[in-house]
């Protein structure tokens, strides 16, 4: 008897399955010289250290995010063991106080009142209109919420100080362990690695003072519903990440294959491949989607049966979006390798290999896909903030994630009227444009910098 | 040349042809008209009748391919292939799900979606390319860095931010424009500028980054430096040799979209009440009406083949060097 059952959704899976890969291909290419001077490269610029160091950031959210259990409910009359239908993640334990301090309805940023006036009984039986006391934003200054001001300074300063300082005892510990295991390759580095650094020790002091902040405060305020702003914004992420990582699992294996034997074969192959990839590209993306993902809407609608849980369905939704986007976006990829491949076809190296009598498979595994990868590379950098930007644009049209997901878009989607209220309610908005700006910048950034680190034809 | 047209748009012929397949494909067979009844009427309490019937207004009752009740040509024609994908071919897209003619409704909200698409499609444009030389005139220096960074970080907003956010100053705070609507005819102004301007803003940042690249591409070249050799400014280098070269990839670039602007923009029109193509669009996705989300891929396809053949043609203008043949 456990107090809690693992639950891997089939995204969790998948991105695990995802993060696997990338740490196997970065130990299998260690030797490759080439490919160490290409990240060096990358390694070497400020503004793409600066980007990583936010990515893993991100991506450390998104990885506690995508660990799902079910907690174990009180033990039952029968003596067996029942879990809870509720799927739950790592973060939403971290974030327990967040979720589960909910208010009616709109406050904002740390506020300790209402946002709109509701009828309060005072003293003697008289009900008047006026802004009600929040029942978790600020509730530890007592009724009157007095020295709201002062306390908010007191945790912002110990919360940032706090980060601070174990970001500096990180370092210096990192530090330390590093100069003890041969002081090689460090030198180089320079301004770009002081740059990520000092972003992590920037980034240490944010979370700091937003942690502080939030045990005390709804640091973002509280939307519609009453739901924590700042909540809603980091379980946002995950989904973020899945959609602009899946969808290139899907993506990667079809433009190459398609890619590569139409490139190499040519004849009729070449002719069928072009032909199926002219009749998806020109049809307009968001109509195709539109189409597959209505489609998808009524299988999952006409199969309730097939998910056990409400998270389970969703899930599902979110694993077929990637799916269809990975379906409608391989076109553009498979057209670059397939000209590259064209190239490559009529090198002395690889006619070589065929004049040895080497078979056409080991020659496209061995000659022809290494010099391929950083075409394969630098797409999979620029597509993923490109997703992250359609996962917002197609939950607003109303095919994207299933509603009940947190995402960017279904916030953005739940907060596009809020602005016209009057007085406006901003705050919804303005946390999702920020949390999502930070990470398509970086992610845009960092595709930069792997372009031109990785790509020969740039200067 | 001639030939040449002709040939293209045979070739086009079958490409339409798959379109059609995929999307009967993705409408009729993934889910079957049973399924899409039942989840039209609801999924719960719905009769085998009203299945029925809701099939039968739609002709969704007939079989998928091949009818072997009827006879002759019959056999082929009374199937949902023949009614519902094959006849588009003919631009007869049947009536939607609720009942409206599907051309009838294209024909009506073309005006409104081109009002809107072609002013920010030109706009768009001439500010990119503006803004772009502006850069390449300042290469190297300070300020071509922040404008570089300026479009990258323009590139990482959200277009829902730019539409949210732009029409809540322009026409909330400021009162400058009327917060959506549209009327016909020349008075529709007020209510165009501020989704033009919309849309020309945020489209700049990826337009103008890959204009300025290719500006510098060009003026690596010999010509422009035999031009600075012979004494040439810098200004006229730019506008006469530059645009003039660099003008022929923007150009060929672009004429792919012209014919989808007919489509007009999904999210603009929808945000600001503009009754074109678009927001017809978005609102038969809601609706789930896909006998219109079927007429518009397949008008967005051809609309797209018309653009390859456009961009073919457009080489041969503006790049004496091409010939088709």
């Amino acid at each position: 008897m456990s107090a809690f059952q693992p639950v891997v959704l089939w995204t969790d899976m998948a991105l695990f399955a995802l993060l696997a890969c990338a740490v196997m291909a970065g130990i299998v290419q260690r030797g490759d010289t080439l490919r160490r001077a290409a990240w060096k490269r990358v390694l070497g610029r400020p503004s793409a250290t600066i980007s990583l160091v936010l990515l893993a950031f991100y991506l450390a959210v998104g990885v506690l995010d995508s660990l799902h259990f079910r907690r174990a409910l009180p033990p039952a009359a029968d003596g067996g063991v029942h879990y809870a239908a509720k799927v739950e993640s790592v973060l939403d334990r971290l974030l327990a106080p967040l979720h589960e301090r909910a208010e009616k309805t709109y406050s904002s940023p740390l506020a300790s009142h209402a946002f709109v006036k509701d009828n309060i009984e005072r003293d003697g039986g008289v009900v008047g209109r006026d802004y009600p006391r929040l029942a978790f934003g600020g509730a530890h200054l007592g009724d009157a919420a007095a020295g709201r001001a002062g306390d908010i300074a007191w945790r912002l300063g110990v919360g940032a100080a706090a980060g601070l300082v174990l970001a500096l005892a990180l370092g210096v510990a990192v530090r330390r362990l590093w100069s003890g295991a041969a002081n090689r390759d460090k030198e180089g580095a320079g301004s770009a690695a002081r740059a990520g650094w000092w972003t992590f020790v920037a980034l240490a002091a944010v979370v700091g003072a937003v942690a502080m902040l939030a045990s005390g405060y709804h640091v973002f305020g509280t939307d519609k519903v009453g739901q924590d702003v700042l909540y809603l914004t980091l379980k946002s992420v995950r989904t973020a990440l899945i959609i602009g990582a899946l969808t290139t699992v899907v993506t990667l294996p079809i433009a190459v294959a398609l890619g590569i034997t139409a490139g190499y074969l040519g004849g009729w192959v070449d002719d069928l491949i072009q032909y199926l990839y002219t009749v998806i590209n020109s049809i307009p993306g968001v109509l195709l989607i539109a189409a597959a993902v209505l489609m998808m809407q009524v299988v999952i609608e006409t199969h309730p049966d097939w998910f056990a849980t409400a998270a389970e369905r969703a899930d599902a939704r979110l694993l077929a979006l990637c799916v269809i986007l990975g379906m409608t976006s391989w076109t553009g990829l498979c057209r670059l390798l397939r000209a590259e491949t064209l190239k490559l076809r009529e090198l002395e190296y690889v006619q070589a290999a065929r004049a040895f009598g080497v078979g056409t498979a080991l020659i496209l595994r061995r000659h022809v896909l290494p010099n391929l990868m950083h075409i394969v590379l630098i797409a999979l950098v620029m597509d993923f903030s490109a997703l992250v930007l359609a996962e917002a644009v197609l939950s607003y049209v109303g095919i994207g994630v299933d509603p009940s997901t947190i995402s960017f878009g279904t916030m953005i989607n739940a907060a596009r009227m809020e602005l016209a209220r009057d007085p406006a309610v901003w705050w919804s908005l303005a946390a999702a444009f920020v949390v999502m700006f930070a990470l398509v910048l970086a992610a845009n950034l960092l595709a930069d910098a792997v372009r031109e680190a990785f790509d020969p034809r740039a200067a | 040349m001639w030939a040449y047209l002709v040939r293209r748009i045979v070739y086009a012929v079958p490409i339409l042809i798959g379109v059609n397949l995929l999307t009967f494909l993705l409408f009729f067979v993934v889910n079957t008209p049973d399924d899409i009844a039942r989840m039209q009427l609801g999924v719960k309490r719905v009769t085998p009748e009203a299945i029925d019937n809701w099939k039968r207004a739609r002709g969704y009752h007939l079989p998928r391919f091949f009818n072997a009740r009827e006879e002759g040509a019959g056999k082929l024609t009374e199937t949902i292939f023949f009614r519902k994908s094959a006849r588009m071919f003919a631009f007869d897209f049947g009536a939607s799900d609720d009942g409206r003619d599907i051309a009838r409704e294209i024909g009506q909200r073309m005006g409104p979606s081109l009002a809107i698409a072609v002013p920010t499609f030109v706009l768009g444009l001439f500010v990119a390319i503006s803004f772009s030389l502006l850069l390449v005139f300042f290469r190297a220096t300070r300020l071509d860095v922040v404008g570089v960074v300026l479009c990258v970080a323009m590139m990482s907003i959200s277009s829902l931010f730019y539409i949210i956010f732009g029409q809540w100053l322009v026409a909330k705070v400021w009162q400058l424009v009327p917060i959506s609507g549209y009327v016909a005819g020349l008075e529709s102004w007020p209510f165009l500028v501020l989704p033009v301007a919309i849309g020309v803003f945020a489209g700049l940042g990826a337009s103008a980054r890959w204009y300025r690249t290719l500006f510098l591409e060009e003026i690596g070249r010999d010509y422009v430096r035999t031009a600075r050799a012979k004494g040439v400014s810098e200004p006229v280098v730019l506008f006469r040799h530059v645009l003039k070269n660099a003008m022929i990839p923007i150009l060929t670039g672009v004429v792919v979209v012209i014919p989808l602007l007919f489509m007009g923009s999904l999210l603009i029109e929808s945000f600001f009440g503009i009754p074109g193509l678009g927001s017809y669009t978005i609102e038969a996705i809601q609706a789930q009406d896909f006998a219109v989300v079927r007429s518009m891929v397949f008008i967005g396809s051809l609309l797209y083949i018309v653009g390859l053949v456009l961009t073919d043609i457009s080489y041969t203008m503006v790049d004496p060097r091409v010939r088709l043949e």
